[in-house]
């Protein structure tokens, strides 16, 4: 049975009794005492006493003896002597916390650091592109060190793998076009042009781009995620000091195989979402599978095709460059495994865009 | 249940990991107030028996109680007062690694009492200058400690709340002789200052000569002696001859006469 902490103050003397533990104290040590009129702590009626205890013991005796003499301590068992004496050795003088208020000058600062530290991610991440491409450069002179092995599995792990996914995104997003489209276009009597809608939008813009968000969703996590607990393990320490480079060996294939297989990814969103577009007129606009292919072939130029198939390399590259030089940045913790891992998704998916938005404006100055 | 009483029982604990059976009716019996080390090769599951002990483990089969009270059937709501009277630290330290040190060693305060801020700040910082960690390093994630420094870490957030047992599970593998000497010292000072009873998983024939009331060796699946380290002497087992009269043994029992 517990009993409770009490306090009893008769003349110089400050009497506690009761068990002084953990669960009921912060009355003890936060209790008001008259400074100056106590010579002595009497503890003689204490029964159980912790570290809590014998802290509040130690903060009532520094609290009273202020600056001036302190009062004496009677009544303590060996043990809680013992335990005193501990508390009193390692008890901090001054228990105040200083407390620090954000100012104007400090978030601007947080901002200055911030900004200077984007930059430095930008030009270190252009370097390890530098390094990357100079690796794969080396890698076609030495054919023989190129990791086939390697590559072929990332392009399962990357492409095959990720074939469904892709394909029922792409599906659905030619559903969707259609759909909202027919809406519109039924209005001015203009349903055949649901066509043109589906096609120019899919080829040269949705297609690879879903496709590439999906993939810097699926790989480039993962690329950040593997390569990271490679760096928590130290294994690639271990490579390195094999001789073994770790950009050959871990970086190039899952970026030749993303470089690879982002086309054929984009390719099978193309195909996918053209079919599910051309059901969803044939089922809402009574577009007949043979008038839409009979429009698509006669009326969508070819470069629709081919300026969105020639921006799936570059995005391959973006999404695998981000993932594995963000896996590469993973310090000892777990924590810092999984913040970059979320900011390779993210940062891949908004390069991935950004790059979108520059191609668009370079093939409207050079006209396709 | 009286002084006399271990406060620690464990009566034909059996537990598997699939066809593979780490312990096959083990016993142990743990004094209040003593420090006993248990000992034994890899994979004799010693730290097996920390975490069935503890409750992280559901046993085969056997009891086990703690306080008197059983571990496995015991209701929830008791159980975690049962929780509340020991601490354990794991192997690395196992801190939090979203919190800081302070937070650290503030988690079972919070979790398990309500205390002011103010109270639970003046009662970490006490810990953790108690296990020996500079003031700086309150404010410190885990990540930036060394591992020294993430063992008393663990060790402050072990002793939170002044429990009445502690289980160390390896404390002083991975860290320098001269860390590894200090840790034996600050467990042997906390538990004369507090009255611990401590459970300590270890390897560490220094530590054993050092700080250990009693030892208990796991081999093949059970007990196979339990004793004073010059007890440990006499038993004729191949593994326990092999591992308290081998060189490393003999060093250290060179290194206690000597000191």
């Amino acid at each position: 049975m517990t009993r409770h902490p009490h306090i009893e103050i008769a003349d110089d003397t400050m009497r506690l009794s009761g068990d002084m533990l953990i669960s009921d104290i912060e009355g003890i040590a936060g209790a008001n005492v008259p400074s100056g009129t106590i010579s002595v702590i009497d503890i003689t009626q204490v029964g159980r006493m912790d570290t809590a205890g014998a802290w509040a013991v130690v903060s009532l005796e520094r609290r009273i003896g202020g600056g001036g003499s302190k009062p004496m301590v009677t009544g303590a068992s060996q043990a809680q002597a013992g335990l005193l004496a501990t508390l009193r050795e390692h008890m901090p003088q001054d228990a105040a916390v200083p407390s620090h208020k954000i100012s104007v000058a400090d978030r601007l600062e947080a901002f200055g650091r911030a900004t200077t530290r984007a930059a430095h991610t930008a030009i270190a991440m252009t370097g390890f592109l530098g390094q990357v491409v100079a690796t794969m450069f080396g890698l076609i002179l030495h054919p023989k060190r190129i990791r086939w092995i390697a590559i072929v599995h990332h392009m399962q792990q990357v492409g095959l793998n990720a074939v469904p996914i892709v394909s029922l995104m792409a599906f659905l997003i030619g559903v969707v076009l259609a759909f909202q489209g027919a809406a519109q276009l039924r209005q001015f009597g203009a349903e055949v042009f649901v066509v043109d809608l589906i096609a120019i939008s899919i080829l040269r813009e949705l297609g690879v781009l879903l496709t590439a968000i999906i993939v810097a969703g699926r790989s480039g996590s993962a690329f950040t995620a593997a390569i990271g607990a490679m760096k928590m393990r130290e294994e690639i320490d271990a490579m390195k000091t094999l001789g073994v480079d770790p950009i050959t060996v871990l970086v190039v294939p899952r970026v030749l195989a993303l470089i690879l297989m982002l086309p054929v990814l984009g390719l099978i969103a193309n195909v996918s979402g053209l079919i599910g577009g051309a059901i969803m007129s044939w089922i809402e606009l009574g577009v007949s599978p043979s008038v839409f292919k009979a429009r698509f072939v006669s009326d969508t130029d070819v470069w629709h095709f081919g300026v969105g198939m020639i921006k799936a390399p570059f995005f391959a590259l973006i999404i695998g460059i981000v993932g594995c030089y963000e896996g590469m940045q993973v310090k000892g913790d777990t924590e810092s495994l999984g913040e970059l891992t979320s900011v390779s998704v993210v940062l891949s998916i908004f390069l991935v865009i950004a790059a979108d938005a520059l191609f668009s404006i370079f093939f409207e100055i050079v006209g396709v | 249940m009286t002084m006399g009483d271990p406060i620690i029982s464990v009566r034909g604990l059996v537990t598997r990991f699939g066809t593979h059976t780490v312990h096959d009716g083990l016993d142990l019996d743990v004094r209040r107030g003593e420090i006993i080390g248990i000992v034994g090769g890899s994979g004799t599951g010693k730290s097996v028996l920390l975490r069935a002990v503890v409750g992280l483990l559901k046993p085969a089969a056997g009891e086990i109680r703690v306080f008197g009270e059983s571990v496995r059937d015991t209701p929830e709501l008791q159980y975690r007062q049962l929780r509340k009277r020991w601490g354990v630290m794991f192997q690395g330290g196992a801190l939090f690694s979203s919190l800081n040190v302070q937070q650290n060693v503030e988690a079972p305060m919070r979790e398990q009492l309500d205390l002011s801020p103010q109270t639970r700040a003046a009662l970490a910082a006490i810990k953790v200058r108690m296990v020996g960690l500079p003031e700086n390093a309150l404010g410190q994630m885990p990540s930036e400690l060394s591992g020294g420094m993430r063992k008393r870490a663990g060790f402050a957030r072990a002793i939170a709340l002044d429990p009445e047992i502690v289980f160390l599970d390896e404390p002083t593998a991975g860290l320098d002789p001269i860390g590894a000497a200090a840790f034996d010292i600050l467990i042997a000072q906390l538990r004369a200052a507090l009255g611990l009873t401590v459970f300590f998983v270890t390897h560490d024939l220094d530590s054993l000569h050092a700080i250990c009331d009693r030892i208990a060796v796991l081999a093949e699946g059970r007990v196979l002696a339990t004793g004073t380290m010059a007890e440990m002497q006499q038993i004729d087992h191949p593994w326990v001859q092999a591992y308290f009269k081998g060189p490393r043994a003999r060093a250290a029992l060179v290194q206690k006469r000597t000191a």
